[in-house]
């Protein structure tokens, strides 16, 4: 799903996926972190989004 | 009257009076010119309306999903693949079906009737996979050298020019599902974009839910599509709906080796598990 949301010109960055245990606090503090980061780098999304006026 | 239109009339008759099926699915002659249209014989005599020339690219598969008959269906290589998917898929069982096989040319374009369409030029497999009885002599299948040109073409693009691609790929979309009917693999009986409660997606013309259903929609269909390029055939804004399941099938290919439809012993890959399938995009 993710190939064909990049296929469609999203950045890959907007979707990404991983396993963590409850037991890992720290790399789900890591993951989250990495994404928030990844994300904000790429700034406000246009593509996808329903404009209601 | 060419002769293999006569040896699929003749096959059809013959299994109609046998009793061997309660129908034959097939193609006759369309409502224009050049054009045909799905047509089910229950009686020998029917089975003289059936035609069989270059624009048969209506998908029979289509047609069987949930039948409780006994069905003779002509199949070209597409809808043989198709038919392998619904047996794979529970839609019908294999002792219900008796597959006239009939090896493929391809098919032309609607627009430009002098040229073949486009998934007919990549086609790898014009033999059908599956028959009871073959309508002619199986043909040689061709040797595709760069099968994906134009999905690499696609994923060669920065993100912002692809999704201006897809924007304009879109953009005389009417909503009219023609695609999604003439698609064998879009059997549900109630289709998301149907469902009002709740409402995965909205009904009207704007541009984001039209995206949405043609993502979602071709989504359902990884690791399933045969390119039979009913969708496109379908289509009455001449919209190239395909580009969005070849790169499915593209990746289905790369990442799995799968093509659908060629094997009813086999499990389609997003449908099992498989210790080694690929995990790169996991954190």
């Amino acid at each position: 799903m993710a190939n064909l949301f990049e296929h469609m010109g999203m950045e890959k960055e907007r979707l990404q996926f991983s396993w963590i245990s409850s037991a890992e606090a720290g790399k789900f503090v890591n993951v989250a972190t990495e994404v928030a980061n990844s994300v904000e780098a790429l700034g406000p999304i246009d593509k996808f989004v329903k404009k209601i006026d | 009257m060419d002769s293999l239109t006569q040896k699929i009339r003749e096959l059809a008759s013959s299994i109609l009076k046998e009793g061997t099926v309660d129908m034959v699915m097939g193609f006759a002659e369309g409502t224009l010119p050049m054009t045909s249209k799905p047509y089910m014989a229950r009686t020998p005599e029917q089975a003289d309306k059936f035609i069989w020339d270059s624009s048969c690219t209506m998908n029979l598969a289509n047609y069987i999903t949930g039948r409780k008959e006994k069905i003779g269906v002509i199949a070209k290589g597409c809808d043989s693949r198709n038919i392998v998917n619904h047996i794979v898929e529970n839609k019908i069982s294999r002792d219900q079906l008796y597959i006239i096989g009939v090896p493929c040319s391809g098919m032309t374009d609607k627009n430009r009737p002098d040229h073949l369409r486009d998934n007919c030029l990549t086609c790898t497999h014009k033999n059908p996979v599956i028959y009871d009885v073959l309508a002619a002599e199986l043909i040689e299948e061709q040797k595709i050298e760069a099968p994906f040109a134009d999905v690499k073409a696609i994923e060669a693009m920065e993100p912002n020019a692809k999704w201006s691609y897809f924007q304009d790929l879109l953009k005389n979309c009417i909503r009219c599902y023609a695609c999604r009917n003439a698609c064998p693999l879009c059997y549900c009986p109630k289709c998301f974009v149907d469902e009002s409660g709740p409402q995965w997606v909205g009904k009207g013309q704007n541009e984001t839910d039209i995206q949405t259903f043609h993502f979602l929609r071709a989504f359902h269909c990884a690791g399933r599509c045969t390119d039979c390029g009913a969708c496109e055939s379908a289509c009455p804004m001449d919209i190239h709906v395909r580009a969005f399941t070849r790169k499915l099938n593209k990746d289905a290919l790369d990442l799995f080796g799968w093509e659908a439809g060629l094997d009813m012993t086999k499990r389609p890959p997003l449908d099992t598990f498989n210790p080694d399938d690929p995990d790169d995009f996991i954190k």
